[in-house]
């Protein structure tokens, strides 16, 4: 059967399964959106306002539902403003494969007309990408490119495919998706060693990452930290995790996390660290860290063991397969005075700190959305103060249902990554958290969420500044306010209307139920502008590079 | 820690753009690169590159490693000193009037290095050998006036039994 390079790109989507993708057409990439036309009873194409939401789509998307994003552009400046999206992919393990068009294999290298090297800009943020320059070798370059996505540690791949590329015709000869490997299993010899640790440990602390979640392996943690009398404590990534009910769970860890989570990691001797890479904001100072306790690492990438943290032990496994194994292996309970020493942590006043009730505060906005939404909804972040608040405030109960950009921190993720949750959950109640910051940034994709009529909600904690800046500069830099004062004269209720959506404002407690009422009653997109005050801080807070010593609790 | 010299042979697909994914490795995290050398084995489908760097012992594993993640790379090796033969290639134009010459010559018999081009007033030679034993060449040649110097890297290879075989990747 000869295909054209567009056409084969749209079977290898069919063995993929994929049935949506997100993108923005162009000169490069017409074959392309061509053959999308006429596919387009079987693949569904969601067209944003600007690439990078496209990105942060097909990296919601993925978060959401665990399947390959995918998200397709055109050459020069569309394949650039995908950047920032699979480098946020890339730092959270996101699977996500990226199709950019490029132009014609005769005219790369003379700067034509929207040339861009792709491949070498994103060399450093993707897992692998790929130039194809010759048809035939297309079909299995994109295979390979969806394996690479998902095998081992996730993460996006490129694949840049020039304009004639995408003309040529080829034999294309289909080929059903190989069977997947079994999980990569740890090694007895390895497993036994680390059995023996968590024997001798009479405090040992779970430490759960982004690598829980991606593996699905919330429910053999807490089996694992049942049977051996563990606290579990999290990472930003790993926050959904485990049900927040457990009463094992203590919470996030690290720069802001929770006291009793913090303190307790610090009290163990034993941190058994589960598909995370000790990231600077959940470590604070590395020497620090790693004194007067050991370290078992458990972890798919063998980069990651020994990079930030030094190991005792590590299982460099499948980390379901991994605690699998961990809970065949008759471990006993550790000294029963560290769940008694936990628990007194965990009702210590320190653990509980509210903001102050007098006006409407984020804690109660964020508690005020949880209360309504169903545990299998997913909540999505911007990054800032509202980031933080909403991983200490939100109650997660079901893995996948917290998205957020964890290791790159970008601002402007949120919108398109909720798009991309919302669509790829068949539609489910979605919650973006975002700050007036964050929202500047990338908020043109409220038309493409009025487009497809999404049951979105938008809550922006807005206080008129860029507020975790503002708070260093509160805390470490003699309150001179560099730049981060926006007080902007955007409407957020005016703006909603603008692109078609519903706005509220919420601007005093006694509106916040009422207003809550009506925005949950409205099946499309909702911006709720809920006001609140500019000096209100993310506490805890170790300061960078710190110590639990260093902890402030009280602004 | 200390920084200590260490020898790394690789087998990589022989594809462009695999120099510049490993060198932008090293370029992004840090590493150093003190030499790099580079060429299609007796296999046209695989190059093996000789990378000359330094590091304390958390960087040598970090190298390696990382190295390893990248799908082009099929084999990595940290070089056992102990079994390797290394050697590298110095061409180099110094300034050779009639009556220095013979001084340049003496050089070129005792290192054992060839004399590849002689002009009226210049000499090339060609010398291979251990990274010491060019250092020291270049060293004596100095007071001469260097005009020109290339060094092609050090390049390394196992004794006897000591082969770099592609492994399946996991």
């Amino acid at each position: 059967m000869k295909l054209s390079g567009a056409q084969i790109l749209m079977e290898v989507f069919k063995e993929e399964k994929v049935d949506t993708v997100f993108g923005y057409p162009g000169g490069f990439v017409l074959n392309i959106y061509d053959e999308l036309y006429k596919a387009s009873h079987w693949l569904r194409h969601i067209i944003t306002s600007h690439e990078q939401g496209a990105a942060h789509a097909a990296d919601g998307y993925a978060r959401a539902t665990g399947r390959t994003g995918v998200v397709i552009a055109t050459s020069g400046p569309g394949a650039t403003n995908l950047v920032t999206g699979i480098a946020t992919a890339f730092m959270d393990s996101t699977p996500m494969v990226a199709i950019t068009g490029n132009v014609p294999c005769t005219f790369i290298g003379r700067d034509s007309f929207q040339e861009v090297d792709i491949t070498g800009i994103t060399m450093s943020v993707t897992k692998h990408n790929y130039m194809v320059k010759d048809v035939t070798r297309l079909a299995e370059t994109l295979r390979n490119a969806f394996e690479i996505a998902v095998s081992g540690r996730p993460g996006p791949v490129l694949v840049d495919i020039p304009k004639d590329v995408q003309i040529a015709e080829c034999d294309f000869i289909p080929k059903a998706k190989e069977v997947a490997l079994p999980l990569k299993a740890p090694d007895n010899q390895a497993l036994e060693q680390a059995a023996d640790l968590i024997a001798s440990s009479k405090r040992p602390f779970l430490y759960a990452g982004g690598g829980v979640v991606a593996a699905g392996a919330g429910d053999e943690l807490v089996t694992l930290a049942e049977t051996i009398g563990a606290p579990i404590g999290t990472s930003i990534m790993g926050l959904s995790a485990v049900d927040h009910d457990h009463p094992l769970f203590l919470g996030m860890t690290g720069m802001h996390g929770r006291y009793a989570a913090t303190q307790a990691m610090d009290r163990s001797d034993l941190i058994i660290a589960v598909g995370s890479r000790f990231s600077d904001r959940a470590t604070g100072n590395k020497i620090e860290f790693s004194k007067n306790r050991k370290v078992l690492h458990i972890d798919i990438d063998p980069a990651e063991i020994g990079k930030n943290i030094p190991a005792y032990v590590s299982l460099v496994a499948d980390v379901k397969a991994t605690l699998i194994a961990l809970n065949a292996c008759g471990l006993q309970k550790s000294d029963p005075a560290w769940i008694c020493e936990v628990k007194e942590l965990t009702a210590a006043p320190d653990n509980h700190l509210a903001m102050d009730k007098s006006r409407l505060n984020p804690e109660m906005v964020v508690k005020a959305v949880n209360q309504r939404f169903a545990p299998d909804c997913p909540v999505i972040t911007d990054v800032g103060q509202h980031q933080m608040w909403t991983a200490q405030y939100y109650s997660f109960h079901k893995p996948r249902t917290f998205i957020t950009s964890g290791g790159l921190g970008t601002m402007g993720f949120g919108l398109g990554a909720a798009i991309g949750a919302c669509i790829g959950t068949g539609m489910k109640k979605t919650v973006l958290f975002t700050g007036d910051g964050s929202f500047h940034m990338n908020m043109n994709e409220l038309a493409t969420a009025v487009t497809h009529h999404l049951p979105l909600i938008v809550v922006v904690l807005n206080n008129s500044v860029l507020g975790l800046v503002r708070q260093w500069q509160t805390m470490f830099f003699g309150r001179r306010y560099s730049n981060t004062t926006l007080n902007r004269a955007t409407d957020f209720v005016l703006l909603a209307q603008a692109f078609g959506a519903k706005g509220f404002r919420l601007d005093s407690i006694d509106k916040l139920e009422s207003v809550l009422d009506k925005a949950f009653q409205l099946s499309g997109p909702v911006v709720i502008d809920a006001r609140i005050h500019r000096d209100e801080k993310v506490l805890p807070m170790i300061p960078p590079n710190g110590t639990i010593r260093d902890m402030i609790v009280r602004g | 820690m200390d920084s200590e010299p260490f020898v790394l042979s690789l087998l990589v697909s022989n594809e462009s753009g695999v120099l510049t994914r490993i060198s932008g490795l090293f370029a992004r995290r840090g590493f150093n690169i003190d030499s790099l050398s580079v060429g299609e084995t007796q296999n046209h489908l695989t190059s093996r590159m000789t990378i000359l760097s330094r590091g304390d012992a958390y960087v040598r594993e970090q190298i390696v490693r990382q190295l390893e993640k990248l799908h082009d790379v099929k084999v990595v090796e940290l070089m056992d000193l102990s079994r390797t033969v290394l050697r590298e290639q110095l061409l180099v134009k110094v300034r050779a009037a009639p009556d220095t010459r013979s001084q340049a010559l003496d050089a070129v018999t005792v290192f054992r290095a060839k004399v590849i081009d002689l002009a009226p007033d210049t000499m090339t030679m060609e010398l291979t050998g251990e990274k010491t034993k060019l250092d020291a060449f270049i060293t004596f040649l100095e007071p001469f006036g260097i005009i020109e110097l290339c060094r092609t890297g050090v390049t390394a290879i196992g004794r006897n039994g000591y082969v770099l075989t592609h492994k399946e990747k996991e």
